[in-house]
């Protein structure tokens, strides 16, 4: 694990930083993508397992992306892949911040806004499907995401009961 | 999310309701974290660039050193089959709020339904023919901008 890791890092979590529209699980499928894929840094199992860590941990899930780093070069790659993956998108919101509310009511605003969403929405879908894949090995661990999926969508239950009851049935292991 | 709004909103008035929805909206178009982004746009209208770093380093130090402890004992102990085992659960489990979150917002009012058609194509894009996200997005964020711009018409 070299310096050379590291630059890899800083320049893949910066690029996803500004295309991350909606957030970390919008770039999922293509974290999952470098990360797996294409540099091998690891499988997809352990991939699904640091980001059920990140969503059952308190703070934003971006943080995944510390463990990525961790787990690809230690304290350093933790630093640096956070850096990266938050500097450029919170550069650009510092910038843009400032110059929004002026804008507040203009139809291209309202364009930009209405024409996202959709995309967004479709990159959520495939974050779930891509991940759902790398989790889930049997056919109990795919019922386990359904019914997570299910409760989470009907009821207003705080995630770590769904954490609890998922571990629950591993540790009895029906997973 | 919700506990941001309870924060700035009605214990700290640092925001009206309405400027938070105002803030919101940005931050969801905006690249990155949403959080992330409400915490350095709230900062930075307080106390320009160094209320934006106190924002972000408040948010992100402790959860920072959390994930990272977890992930060291994970490491430790992941391959012990009384880590192992439950954590299978709890993948599956966080693959499934990732899904549910991804219907919540299909269904919200936010997604237009004429619109809806660019959810498939990405969908289709990402997660079936695997197209690399920047190329994808140059080509169908536009498209998508474009085709809302047209219909406001």
């Amino acid at each position: 694990m070299s310096e050379e890791t590291l630059a890899q890092l800083a320049m893949d979590f910066s690029i996803l930083s500004l295309i991350a529209v909606g957030g970390a699980i919008t770039v999922l499928p293509e974290m999952h993508r470098s990360v797996v894929e294409m540099h091998g840094w690891m499988s997809g199992a352990q991939f699904a397992d640091l980001f059920a860590l990140a969503q059952a941990a308190p703070g934003p899930n971006i943080l995944v992306v510390s463990l990525i780093g961790w787990k690809v070069s230690g304290f350093a790659g933790a630093v640096v892949a956070t850096a990266a993956v938050c500097g450029p998108s919170c550069v650009l919101a510092f910038a843009v911040s400032r110059i929004w509310q002026r804008f507040r009511g203009a139809r291209w605003r309202a364009a930009v806004e209405d024409g996202l969403v959709p995309v967004t929405v479709g990159l959520m879908l495939a974050g779930g499907y891509l991940i759902t894949l790398a989790a889930d090995h049997s056919w109990p661990a795919f019922a386990v995401t359904a019914v997570t999926a299910a409760v989470a969508l009907t009821t207003k239950i705080h995630p770590l009961w769904l954490f609890g009851a998922a571990g629950l049935f591993g540790l009895l292991g029906w997973v | 999310m919700p506990f941001a709004r309870r924060m700035l909103v009605e214990e700290r008035r640092w925001l009206s309701a309405e400027e938070f929805t105002d803030v919101l909206s940005l931050c969801q178009l905006l690249p990155g974290p949403n959080i992330v982004n409400v915490a350095v746009c709230v900062g930075a209208r307080y106390h320009g660039i160094r209320g934006a770093f106190a924002a972000f380093a408040g948010l992100m130090t402790a959860p920072f050193f959390i994930i990272l402890a977890l992930g060291a004992l994970y490491t430790e102990y992941g391959h012990l089959p009384a880590v192992s085992a439950p954590f299978r659960g709890i993948s599956a489990a966080a693959a499934g709020l990732v899904v549910a979150m991804g219907l919540k917002m299909a269904a919200s009012r936010r997604l237009r339904s004429a619109m809806a058609l660019f959810a498939v194509i990405t969908f289709i894009g990402i997660a079936l023919l695997r197209l690399p996200l920047v190329v994808f997005l140059l080509g169908a964020a536009p498209l998508s901008v474009a085709a809302a711009l047209w219909r406001a018409k």
